[in-house]
């Protein structure tokens, strides 16, 4: 799932300075599961910027919702039902979602609630850790289920660099080096041979260097 | 500027039984604060941080979160829940610029026990010392800071008294 993060309070409040009424608006899908943007947070976050406001000496009116998702155009539709009603939007869904308002509702203003990190997991209850750089040319077939891309500090694709000491990675003590886990998975897996496989110079236009991606679908456009 | 501060205390069923039974008049006699309010939960660990929110946004002026000691909850882990969520409170507050010290999380043993009043005094005069909240709406605040008029700087009366 997309990881995100409530930006601080304050920064939000400054974003709202000019309105006087906002739509706090939540989703349900991963920053809902990431405890960033959905009920309970849009809750809090609304709670927030009333003291926030009230502390600057001002009222703000809030309305608080949590949309389905915030990534498709039958969702984001449905904000209609608040037409006038509000001044500007605070979105606490990916930057997926404030794209998507800002994209379909052209004279809304929208704010980001949320600070959108990477595409990673629940190692523990309250910790999340990245896990998929999302770069569009999966090698995970090759590496035992473990991505170098998004896991190694320096995205290297043949191996450890020199750094890697007693398994830990020397950018950060706290998690490990993934060539090592790569290497000591495939050998339980009885494929150590794959190691031994060179990567080629790797295109990262896929990655988003070639500029914003798109996906067509023939067989579903309509 | 002298003010009654309001503070909300949010307690479980089991660190608040006797306070409850003490009834008002009792906890008076014990020296329970006079702006203080008892808010009774089956567990702590039942707090949202919206809810602790709200007793700002209502006028609190500080709030306090009694629960189990940390290992001894009656519901496992409830006033550990509980623990989290007033810091996460504590770090919204400070992000708003207010004095973080206005919340607070206290482990108590089940039962009545002097240090529930000590916990609510504590809070009392700390708040006393910082002030009524920044977030206080005078307007629509329950309990609005009593303005204290300074008294006129009077020559002493004389020793000896007035003349009769």
């Amino acid at each position: 799932m997309i990881i995100a993060e409530r930006k601080p309070v304050a920064e939000i409040v400054e974003m709202v300075a000019d309105a006087k009424r906002v739509l706090v608006l939540g989703c349900r899908g991963c920053v809902s599961v990431c405890s960033a943007g959905g009920e309970r947070e849009v809750e809090i976050l609304a709670s927030l910027l009333r003291l926030g406001c009230k502390k600057k000496g001002r009222e703000l009116k809030t309305i608080e919702a949590t949309m389905v998702r915030q990534c498709d155009r039958e969702y984001i539709d449905a904000i209609d039902q608040w037409d006038g009603q509000y001044d500007a939007i605070v979105s606490m869904a990916c930057g997926v979602g404030v794209n998507f308002i800002a994209n379909l509702r052209p004279t809304d203003i929208v704010y980001p609630g949320v600070n959108t990190g990477c595409y990673g997991g629940s190692t523990e209850q309250g910790v999340w850790t990245e896990q998929c750089a999302g770069c569009g040319n999966c090698v995970l077939h090759l590496t035992g289920g473990l991505c170098p891309v998004a896991r190694c500090a320096k995205s290297l694709m043949n191996g450890p660099c020199g750094g890697s000491q007693n398994g830990v990675c020397e950018i950060n003590k706290d998690i490990p080096c993934i060539w090592q886990s790569i290497h000591d998975r495939l050998q339980r897996t009885g494929r150590r041979a794959d190691m031994d496989k060179v990567a080629p110079i790797r295109d990262w236009s896929t990655s988003g260097h070639g500029g914003p991606r798109k996906v067509v679908r023939d067989d579903l456009t309509v | 500027m002298s003010f009654t501060p309001d503070i909300q205390i949010f307690c479980c069923h089991y660190t608040s039984q006797q306070a409850i039974a003490e009834g008002t008049d009792g906890l008076k006699e014990d020296g329970f604060p006079a702006g203080a309010a008892i808010n009774r939960l089956s567990c702590s660990g039942k707090l949202q941080v919206s809810v602790l929110l709200k007793a700002f946004e209502d006028g609190a002026d500080g709030v306090c979160v009694v629960g189990c000691p940390a290992d001894k909850c009656h519901n496992v882990m409830g006033s550990q829940r509980a623990a989290h969520r007033v810091l996460a409170v504590r770090k919204a507050l400070v992000e708003l610029g207010v004095e973080g010290e206005r919340i607070e999380m206290f482990h108590l043993e089940r039962g009545f026990h002097p240090e529930f009043i000590e916990a609510a005094v504590l809070m009392d005069e700390r708040i006393r010392t910082l002030g009524a909240s920044p977030f206080r709406d005078e307007k629509t605040t329950k309990n609005p800071v009593k303005k204290v008029p300074q008294k006129s700087a009077k020559k002493p009366a004389p020793k000896g008294g007035k003349k009769k």
